[in-house]
C-alpha cells in the first residue's frame, strides 16, 4: 500500500462523514446520517441537519480511525469539503477540520464537494487510476449537477445543474402528494415497480428544443412536480403505482438522456454516477441501457461511496496531495455555492 | 496547558497555563470558521509551542447564535482527538461571572432575544434562560443580581472559570451547545394544493 494517508471530513447536507484512504485505497468510510430527523419535515431542515453534524462528529472521527487501524499521526493531510451545501452544516466540518489539522501539525485541504463524488470513483474495488475524461451526473437531495471532467485538479467544468429543485427533492415532495414516508427516493422506487411508467406523459423539463438553446444540459423538476400534484388532485382514484413509475420514468428519462448526450457531444466515451439518487433502480437501469446503445462505459460506485461521505472528501484529498497542490490557507470560509471549478479552496 | 475556545460571540482563543500565555480574538461575529483555525495556530504559534504542550481543552458551550457557536465546539472537540486529551464544555455566561460576588450575565442571541444567567460567586443561581429587552428586569432579580452585559466572551476567561468549575468537581464533560430554542421547522402536513 502507498500514497498519501488522508482523512475527509464531509458536512454539506444531512450526512456527517469521516473517511480514510492511502492514495486509493479505502481504509475506512464512516457515515452517520441525520435522516430520520428529518422524516416528520419532509426535507432536511438546515438548522436540524448542522446540529446533528456537532453530535456526530466526535463518534465519526474516532469510529473512523479505529476502522482504518491507523494513528492520527501517521496522516498526511486532512480534508473537508468547503462547499457547496449547507453553510451552518459545513462550518461544523471545517470548524472541526481546521482544528484537526493545527491540533496534528498536518497540512488541510478544502475541497469540493461535487468534486469528491468524481474522486470517489478512485476507491472503488475494481477500479486503479481514475479514468479521464468523464462526464458525471451527480444526483441527491442537494444537488443536480452534470459535470466535464478531464482532469480531477485542473479541469473541471459544469455542463448544467438545476434550475429549481433537485432531483432528491422532487422525489421527496411527490412522495408527499402520494402520502408515501421520507426519504422519498426509495419508496418511490419501490411504488413505481407495480406501475405502468408509460400510463401518464408527464413533462419532461428543459427538453424542448427552445429551452436547449439557453439550457442544453440543465435540468427543472418544479413542473414536473406540479404535473404530478395537478394530476393527482383532479383525477378520481389515481393510481399511485401508475403516477410513482410515470413520475420517476421523466426524472430518469431527463437525467439519462441529457448525461449521454454530453457524453457523445463532448466526444467522451464514459460517464459516472454519483449521489444518493444513483442507487434509483430506474435511472441506473436506464443510463446503462443508453450508455451501451451509444458506446459509453458507465461506472457507478457503490452506494456507501455515491451518497455524500467522507471517504469521496479524502480521495479527492489524496489526489491533491499526490499532484503536489498546495493545502488550503487555514483562513478559508464556507462556500454555500462553491463553483465546481474551485476544486481546492 | 488548556486550549480555550468560545465562539458564542465572537470568535476567541486563549492559551492559559500559569495565568494568560497567548490569547487571539475578534468581535466579528460572522466569520467563526474563517478565523478559528488561524486563532488556535497563532496561540500555539505566540506562546512559543507546539500541540502536545496541550494538556486539555475548554470549549465554551453558549448560548449564543448557533451556527457561529457550533464552530468552536466542533474545533475543541477535534483538536481533543487529534492530541487524544480531555475536553470540557463549559457556559459560555461562566467567563464573564468569574470574580464577581452576584451578578446577572446577560447576552443578546439576535431575534430580539436576551439571554441571561444568575451567578453567585461564580456559581450559577438560575438560567440559563431567555427573555426580551421588555422583560428581563421582570424576569431576572437585578436589584440582587445586578446586570452585566457582555458583548464579548473572554476565552481567557472561561479557562479559569472550568478550572474553578473542575476544583469544585463539576461535571463539564457535556459538549452539547445551550440552544434554548428549538430548530424553526414546521411538520409536513401533507402536500399542499396547486390546482384551483
Ligand atoms: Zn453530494
Amino acid at each position: 500500500m502507498n500514497g498519501p494517508l488522508v482523512l475527509g471530513i464531509e458536512s454539506s447536507c444531512d450526512e456527517t462523514g469521516v473517511g480514510i484512504v492511502r492514495g486509493t485505497t479505502l481504509l475506512a468510510n464512516v457515515i452517520a446520517s441525520s435522516m430520520d430527523e428529518h422524516a416528520v419535515f419532509g426535507g432536511v431542515v438546515p438548522e436540524i441537519a448542522a446540529r446533528a453534524h456537532l453530535e456526530a462528529m466526535r463518534g465519526t472521527i474516532d469510529a473512523a480511525v479505529a476502522e482504518a487501524k491507523i494513528r492520527l499521526d501517521d496522516l498526511d493531510a486532512i480534508a473537508v469539503a468547503a462547499g457547496p451545501g449547507l453553510a451552518g452544516a459545513l462550518m461544523v466540518g471545517v470548524g472541526a477540520a481546521k482544528a484537526l489539522a493545527v491540533s496534528l501539525g498536518k497540512p488541510l485541504y478544502g475541497v469540493n464537494h461535487l468534486v469528491g463524488h468524481v474522486g470517489a470513483d478512485v476507491l472503488r474495488e475494481d477500479g486503479g487510476e481514475i479514468e479521464l475524461p468523464t462526464v458525471a451526473l451527480l444526483v441527491s437531495g442537494g444537488h443536480t449537477s452534470l459535470l466535464l471532467v478531464r482532469d480531477l485538479v485542473t479541469d473541471v467544468v459544469l455542463l448544467g445543474e438545476t434550475i429549481d429543485d433537485a432531483a432528491g427533492e422532487a422525489f421527496d415532495k411527490v412522495a408527499r402528494l402520494l402520502r408515501l414516508p421520507y426519504p422519498g427516493g426509495p419508496h418511490i422506487d419501490r411504488v413505481a415497480a407495480d406501475g405502468d411508467p408509460t400510463a401518464i406523459r408527464f413533462p419532461r423539463g428543459l427538453t424542448l428544443p427552445k429551452d436547449l438553446i439557453d439550457h442544453r444540459y440543465d435540468f427543472s423538476f418544479s413542473g414536473l412536480k406540479t404535473a404530478v400534484a395537478r394530476y393527482v388532485e383532479t383525477t378520481e382514484n389515481p393510481s399511485i403505482p401508475d403516477v410513482a413509475a410515470s413520475f420517476r420514468e421523466s426524472v430518469a428519462d431527463v437525467l439519462t438522456k441529457k448525461a449521454v448526450a454530453a457524453c457523445v457531444e463532448h466526444g467522451v466515451n464514459r460517464l459516472l454516477l454519483g449521489g444518493g439518487v444513483a442507487a434509483n433502480a430506474r435511472i441506473r437501469a436506464l443510463a446503462a441501457e443508453r450508455c451501451a446503445e451509444n458506446g459509453i462505459e458507465l461506472r457507478v460506485p457503490p452506494l456507501a461511496l455515491c451518497t455524500d461521505n467522507g471517504a469521496m472528501i479524502a480521495a479527492l484529498g489524496a489526489h491533491l496531495v499526490a499532484r503536489g497542490v498546495a493545502p488550503s490557507d487555514l483562513n478559508f470560509p464556507v462556500d454555500s455555492t462553491l463553483p465546481v471549478e474551485t476544486v481546492r479552496v | 496547558m488548556i486550549l480555550a475556545i468560545d465562539t458564542s460571540a465572537g470568535t476567541s482563543v486563549a492559551l492559559v497555563g500559569d495565568g494568560i500565555v497567548a490569547e487571539a480574538a475578534t468581535a466579528d461575529t460572522r466569520s467563526h470558521a474563517e478565523h478559528i483555525g488561524v486563532f488556535i495556530d497563532r496561540v500555539l504559534t505566540d506562546a512559543g509551542v507546539t500541540s502536545s504542550d496541550v494538556t486539555a481543552v475548554v470549549a465554551g458551550i453558549g448560548p449564543g447564535p448557533f451556527t457561529g457557536l457550533r464552530v468552536g465546539i466542533a474545533a475543541g472537540v477535534a483538536f481533543a482527538i487529534g492530541r487524544g486529551i480531555p475536553i470540557y464544555g463549559i457556559p459560555s455566561h461562566d467567563a464573564a461571572a468569574v470574580g464577581r460576588e452576584a451578578c446577572s450575565i446577560v447576552s443578546d442571541v439576535r431575534r430580539r432575544e436576551l439571554a441571561w444567567t444568575t451567578y453567585r460567586n461564580g456559581v450559577a443561581i438560575a438560567g440559563p434562560r431567555l427573555t426580551t429587552e421588555a422583560t428581563l428586569s421582570t424576569d431576572v432579580d437585578l436589584d440582587t443580581f445586578p446586570e452585566v452585559r457582555v458583548e464579548q466572551v473572554s476565552a481567557a476567561l472561561l479557562a479559569t472559570a472550568s478550572q474553578n468549575r473542575l476544583a469544585r468537581g463539576d461535571d463539564l464533560s457535556s459538549l452539547r451547545p445551550l440552544y434554548l430554542r428549538a430548530p424553526d421547522a414546521i411538520p409536513n402536513n401533507g402536500p399542499k394544493r396547486v390546482s384551483g
